[in-house]
């Protein structure tokens, strides 16, 4: 389904990577690991689409994904480690318009987002500027259970700031995707619990 | 992708409602400058009705060009804007709704109130009419332009002065068609030719700056 050949990445003149091929088919699981530095966020960017590669190209069933653009954003959901929440909105009215970003249309189902963020314990009415860091990621991560017609989920460092038991629920949620057939592509520094291929970048 | 469009809307309209002093600045701006020039110049009405219209349409440009800055930035900074790259729907429409909202956030006021601006430079109240119509055509046209130099100058050090740069040349044409229409009314001269212009410039921004807005936004992310 998604298929990398030759990427090749550069910043500030230094190449972080090069070469570097591999393909995911379905109900695959993929960890990138590696240091500071070494291009798991720029990897990550560049597999989404927002960022080109200095040379190489992504497929994704067997087309470039610069020619499909939306179509390829449809399918595909991409958790970066900027919160991509508004301060001045509350979790719920966050959710809300991602829902609506992400081309589900209206009427937003209420009950969804509800469950959604009482899943991963968040305060709904509260501004996002008032949570904690770590309630600010678990509003982010909400969004991946609504996604799960969305085949392909990168998520970048979704572990970071989080307590043992949110972890889990994220953990839980990326193993019933893959189940699914659904594909994960995610960067961690920590060793995870969760079976899957793993890529180093520093190798 | 309608729903993207009004979603977009909405949320920056929101957004306006929860900073009010955010949006407050740029409209006080505008009054501010607009008024202090009767003050400093003296009561000479004939001088007045004069640059009354000029004057207050550089308020209303320089108004528009302080609020743009704003209007990828914070998208920029807190990672929405990634998301609306990501986005379902076309990005060219969810930069025209986002123009839209800065357009009825900071153009929309300043066409209501300079009529009532326009009382300070002892302008002809049939002129009322005009000034408000040529704000009302020319004000979504700075937007829109603007909107095109905010996402080139996107995370760009010192972008403020490049947009200033970059955006007044482009400026200049409405501010001489939108001020131009109030003065050849004030002459009795109708302004019609001048508002037919700025609203042919009204259209064919509207078709082409969101999809300039989108090519430069994705360049700025990059």
């Amino acid at each position: 389904m998604l298929e990398a050949s030759g990427l090749e990445c550069e910043r500030g003149g230094r190449v972080l990577f090069r070469g570097l091929s591999f393909a995911l088919g379905r109900g695959e699981l993929l960890r990138i690991a590696g240091a500071n530095g070494r291009g798991k966020t720029s990897l990550l960017r560049i597999l989404c689409g927002l960022a080109a590669p200095a040379a190489g190209e992504v497929r994704w069933r067997g087309q470039e994904v610069g020619a499909l653009r939306e179509e390829y954003s449809r399918q595909l959901v991409y958790l970066g480690h900027a919160p991509a929440l508004k301060d001045d909105l509350t979790a719920l009215e966050n959710l809300m318009f991602a829902w609506l970003l992400a081309g589900k249309g209206m009427p937003v189902p209420s009950d969804s987002l509800f469950q959604a963020l009482r899943k991963l314990d968040v305060p709904m009415t509260l501004q996002v500027k008032k949570l904690s860091q770590g309630q600010r990621r678990r509003a982010l991560l909400a969004r991946l259970v609504l996604s799960e017609e969305q085949p392909l989920w990168l998520l970048d460092e979704p572990f970071a700031a989080l307590d043992t038991e949110a972890a889990r629920i994220v953990e839980d949620l990326v193993s019933a995707h893959v189940g699914r057939g659904g594909m994960v592509i995610y960067t961690s520094h920590q060793e995870s619990r969760m079976a899957g291929r793993e890529m180093r970048l520093d190798a | 992708m309608l729903d993207a469009l009004r979603g977009v809307l909405a949320r920056d309209l929101l957004l306006a409602l929860r900073q009010k002093s955010d949006v407050a600045v740029a409209l006080l701006f505008f009054v501010i400058v607009a008024s202090l020039f009767p003050l400093g110049i003296g009561a000479e009405p004939n001088l007045l009705r004069a640059i009354a219209p000029g004057v207050i349409w550089v308020a209303a440009l320089l108004s528009s060009l302080l609020s743009l800055g704003r209007l990828f930035a914070a998208d920029h900074a807190d990672g929405t804007l990634e998301q609306i790259l990501l986005g379902a729907s076309p990005l060219g429409v969810v930069a025209a709704a986002k123009t839209l909202a800065h357009w009825l956030i900071s153009g929309f006021p300043i066409a209501l109130i300079a009529p009532l601006l326009a009382l300070q430079y002892d302008l002809d109240a049939s002129l009322y009419g005009v000034l408000a119509l040529s704000l009302l055509l020319g004000t979504p046209v700075l937007s829109l332009i603007g909107a095109i130099g905010a996402a080139l100058t996107l995370g760009l050090r010192g972008g403020g002065v490049l947009l200033a740069l970059l955006v007044l040349p482009l400026y200049v044409p409405v501010l001489i068609m939108g001020a131009g229409a109030v003065e050849m009314a004030g002459a009795g001269m109708g302004g019609q030719g001048q508002l037919l212009l700025l609203g042919a410039m009204l259209v064919v921004s509207a078709v082409f700056a969101p999809w300039a807005i989108a090519a430069a936004l994705r360049i700025s992310s990059e």
